[in-house]
């Protein structure tokens, strides 16, 4: 059972004087030393790199692929991320030299398509959102959460409205949101959601008073699935304190051409591309964070944003309101290819029928798993993704939300997401698509009841999974006490 | 076309399982006032071979680097990418998977950050690695915020020789922060030491430089590193990571964050992103550390596995007390990364370094041939960068030189008004001699009054 399957590291591969393959030209001018032209003292002796054929490294990287699940191979329900199939077109267009092999400090006349691109998606963005203006600017989405705290803050420095250093969040939020928060330097007041599972309106009114809210940052479908009912009155609310509302629009998957954060008085929010535009995840990134505006918080955009004049596209840098850059260049254009690709694939109506889709799929599980989960806020509807809490399992088989995700890999799914949102205890959030079948779900609903099944006949199999896995349960202790986050023969000598 | 799996009568059977008959019960929760009636204004959808066409249609209009000789630099480079490294990194189960939540279904991912971290550490020979961040401008930017918190000082000492558009992004996070940015002067192309030593005191928490600083030039580090470290602060250091090929490595001159743009190790310049930011530190900052980190341990059954660790600074957990609130990173960038580091290995990183470096100076000796062109700062040593003052404006130079398909240097005089007339060249291996003198011929062909 306990057969060693490890796959070696690359170091331990390496022998000396081996090379991958002829990669380089010989040097075609005339030689000088490096000594000479970068003095002795600045080279460097040891480089500590590894020696291995190509066919090293192409069996090696393949073996290391083989020990990982992902969307291509299956089901991959992890809530809050929107693991939907990734198209392979995107990966043909994003691939394209003309888009591939540009340097961003080209001549801007070398470069309308990438802008024109560019434009495009902002304006299509901001569109579906219901909003003025966006910028692909952000990596990610707690990259476009910090943004819109810059442009927060920025729009109350303008107004003399400096004492405004309170953002609101509730504590169902995603942790990037208060960190992102913090890390503009702004105090966090967090308010408890009701027994619903949405937003307490009299906390909120509560948490408003004294005029220092900068603004409240409010996750729509929230993250247990639901769909805050009072969005229009709790925005109204936070206006008339003086503050704005951000939407993390990391849960956009559930709203597609059905309903837009901009109509609903959201100032500001931010999408991940990488979630509901089907760039793939890549192990962890890279994403895109974009971020759309109402016209309140245009001018602190920021730079460069690009304007389009006749037939021409061109950057314009200059903008006194502006917060600044927060990325070396335009944020991540490749994403943005790929998102672009695949909303002109989509077309309006398959941005729709995405979203019903995936609304369907995730009521469905519902309610077929409510008779053996208990669902957390048993509201009558969910959105997109549906939140179950493990109390029953860990009452009558003390197996904890973590054993029956660890289980689920046995029966050949990806587990979904755990521990969060921290307000349900025992969290098990699931989020199926769009793009998954009928036939593929109902796999996963017979996994999940039989799974709450043997918790009540058999616990000690959910409990010690996964069985049938590469590794089993990892000693993350060991992993915080001995700390081993490089391979230390490499350093030695 | 929404890639949905769903017939009709699959949603039927699913509402009916429900006790719905239409799917617009699902959409009681939103209140009718917001119900979005109108059609979004977005295209009608497209076939695949319609996407395809609009999308190489757009690609058409830009002029790209496979089809022109690129001499720009200042941060993305046109270095060599092997085959293998796309071809593996394009593979679904690497690309479609997300970050590594589930280790016992994700040791692919977590091995190769594990291998990325080593290969880090070794080129820059740092103690700890982590395992991304956004790109070398945000890497640079929470490195001096990390400065600042370790040491409660509010003074962000920054070379004037360290890439513009990172100053701008730092200086944009310390804005909202109420960091001070102060900026070292250069002199001669690099940072004047002297200055500095007049700058720094008990309120500086980092001094931040670059090597090669954003003009190809080699900075004095020593002197640098050892006069942050007088007043009590970290010397932070951007570093390209193909001139560690030949350069000493930061680690021997006792910086304390070393960090950089990663996208010449395998990436595409793909117009400025997604980019790979990489990030070392001294292991005294293993606590303070921003983004996410991989480490060895051991199963249930003493098998060797990886699994992410130090869990505890990042967002998920400590919410607002967290080191960083970064969550998605640059995972499969950092993969490419690994993969190139793999390729190339001891020898071949190496030789990256060494052709840049002689075509480089080939191409410098060549330029400045040229009656009128002169070296902007004639005693620096450079890598594969390098300023020159030219007798035409930059801008028309490049004009020019596009029609012999070559895509020129940098006009310095966009960030640095003192050097307009200037442009900053950068030649890698990709570049042959005959490139090289074409370029030459061309700029040759400007001066003397004659088109390109
Ligand atoms: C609700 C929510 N908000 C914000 C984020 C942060 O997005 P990113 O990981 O792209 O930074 C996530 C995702 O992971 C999320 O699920």
């Amino acid at each position: 059972m306990s057969k060693d399957t490890r796959e070696p590291l690359i170091f331990d591969v390496s022998r000396p004087g081996r090379v991958a393959a002829n990669l380089l030209p010989k040097c075609d001018v005339p030689y000088q030393s490096p000594s000479e032209l970068l003095g002795a003292e600045s080279l460097r002796e040891k480089l500590p790199l590894p020696e291995v054929s190509e066919l090293d490294v192409v069996r090696h990287f393949t073996h290391l692929s083989q020990r990982n699940y992902s969307i291509d191979a299956g089901f991959y329900p992890l809530g809050s991320c929107t693991m939907k199939y990734n198209p392979k077109i995107n990966e043909k267009t994003a691939g394209l030299p003309g888009f591939a092999a540009l340097h961003p400090l080209q001549p801007q006349e070398t470069v309308q398509g990438a802008l024109e691109l560019i434009y495009e998606l902002q304006k299509m963005l901001a569109e579906i959102c219901g909003m003025k203006a966006t910028t692909l600017q952000p990596s990610a989405g707690a990259h476009g959460e910090l943004l819109a705290m810059m442009m927060v803050q920025a729009y109350h420095a303008e107004r003399g409205d400096t004492q405004r250093n309170i953002v609101v969040i509730p504590d169902s939020a995603h942790g990037t949101n208060p960190a992102s928060a913090a890390r503009c330097g702004f105090k966090v007041k967090g308010i408890p959601s009701n027994e619903k599972g949405c937003t307490d309106l009299a906390g909120l009114e509560k948490a408003l008073e004294g005029g220092n809210v900068a603004a409240l940052m409010l996750t729509n479908p929230n993250t247990v699935g639901l769909f805050e009912s009072d969005i229009q009155q709790i925005c109204q609310m936070v206006h008339d304190a003086g503050g704005l509302v951000y939407c993390d629009g990391a849960n956009m998957n559930a709203m597609l051409g059905l309903t837009r954060p901009g109509d609903m008085g959201f100032d500001v929010m931010h999408f991940n591309l990488h979630k509901t535009f089907s760039t793939p995840h890549g192990g962890g990134g890279p994403g895109c964070g974009a971020v759309s505006v109402q016209a309140n918080l245009e001018p602190y955009l920021p730079v460069p944003t690009v304007e389009k004049e006749g037939d021409t596209f061109r950057w314009k840098f200059d903008n006194s309101k502006s917060v600044g850059k927060v990325h070396s260049f335009y944020g991540a254009f490749l994403i943005a290819v790929r998102a672009y690709t695949y909303i002109l694939s989509l077309g309006k109506e398959g941005l729709r029928s995405a979203s019903e889709n995936a609304l369907i799929n995730a009521n469905y599980i519902r309610a077929r798993l409510a008779d053996y989960y208990d669902v957390a806020y048993n509201a009558p509807i969910c959105m997109h993704e549906v939140v179950f809490s493990a109390n029953r399992q860990k009452r009558e088989g003390d197996v904890r939300a973590m054993d029956i995700s660890k289980r689920l890999m046995d029966y050949g799914f990806h587990p979904p997401t755990n521990y969060f949102p921290l307000i349900v205890p025992e969290a098990l959030m699931i989020e199926p698509t769009e793009t998954e079948s009928k036939q593929t779900i109902d796999s996963f609903i017979e996994a999940m009841i039989a799974i709450a099944k043997e918790t009540q006949e058999n616990p000690e199999i959910v409990r010690t999974a996964p069985h049938t896995t590469l590794v089993s349960r990892l000693d993350e202790t060991m992993a915080v006490k001995n700390l081993d986050l490089r391979y230390a023969p490499l350093f030695e000598e | 076309m929404a890639y949905i799996s769903n017939t009709n009568e699959d949603r039927a059977e699913m509402l009916s399982a429900m006790g719905f008959t239409s799917f617009d019960a699902l959409l009681a929760p939103l209140p009718p006032a917001i119900r979005y009636q109108g059609e979004l204004n977005i295209p009608t959808a497209l076939d695949e071979g319609g996407v395809l066409r609009r999308l190489q249609q757009l690609a058409a209009k830009n002029v790209d680097l496979e089809s022109h000789l690129c001499f720009l630099g200042a941060g993305i480079y046109d270095h060599f990418r092997p085959v293998v490294v796309g071809m593996l990194a394009v593979r679904g189960e690497f690309a479609t998977a997300y970050t590594p939540y589930q280790p016992e279904v994700s040791q692919g991912t977590l091995q190769a950050i594990y291998e990325y971290q080593t290969l880090i550490c070794g080129l820059t020979n740092m103690d700890i690695s982590n395992a991304s961040m956004y790109d070398g401008a945000t890497g640079l930017a929470e490195a001096a915020l990390m400065a600042t918190s370790i040491l409660n000082r509010g003074d962000i000492v920054v070379s004037g020789a360290v890439n513009p558009l990172y100053r701008q992004v730092i200086q944009t996070y310390a804005n909202v922060t109420g960091y001070r940015v102060v900026e070292v002067p250069t002199a001669e192309g690099v940072t004047d030491t002297e200055r500095l030593s007049e700058i720094v005191n008990s309120q500086t928490a980092c001094v931040v430089f670059q090597q090669p600083n954003f003009f190809g030039n080699l900075e004095d580090v020593e002197t640098l590193t050892e006069t942050a470290h007088k007043a009590g602060a970290l010397a932070i250091s951007a570093v390209d990571p193909i001139s560690l090929g030949l350069l000493k490595p930061p680690g021997d001159y006792g910086v304390d964050i070393v960090l950089g743009e990663g996208q010449s190790l395998g990436n595409a310049m793909g117009f400025g992103g997604p980019l790979l930011g990489f990030f070392a530190c001294n292991k005294r900052f293993v606590r303070s550390f921003p983004g996410r980190i991989v480490g060895a341990t051991q199963d249930s059954q003493g098998r060797r596995g990886y699994t992410m660790t130090l869990r505890t600074r990042e967002q998920d957990i400590r919410r607002e007390k967290a080191t960083s609130n970064i969550c998605t990173n640059q995972a499969l960038l950092a993969l490419c990364a690994t993969i190139y580091l793999c390729e190339l290995g001891k020898t071949g990183l190496r030789h990256v370094a060494d052709l840049s470096l002689q075509k480089a100076h080939y191409a410098f000796q060549q330029l400045c041939a040229i009656e009128g062109v002169k070296p902007l700062f004639p005693n620096a040593k450079f890598f594969k960068e390098f300023a020159l003052s030219l007798p035409v404006s930059p801008s028309e130079l490049n004009t020019s030189l596009l029609q012999s398909k070559i895509v020129g240097g940098l006009d310095l005089g966009a960030y640095y008004p003192e050097f307009a007339g200037s442009s900053l060249f950068c030649v890698t291996e990709t570049k042959t001699k005959a490139g090289i003198d074409a370029l030459v011929s061309a700029t040759e062909g400007v001066v003397k009054g004659g088109k390109a």
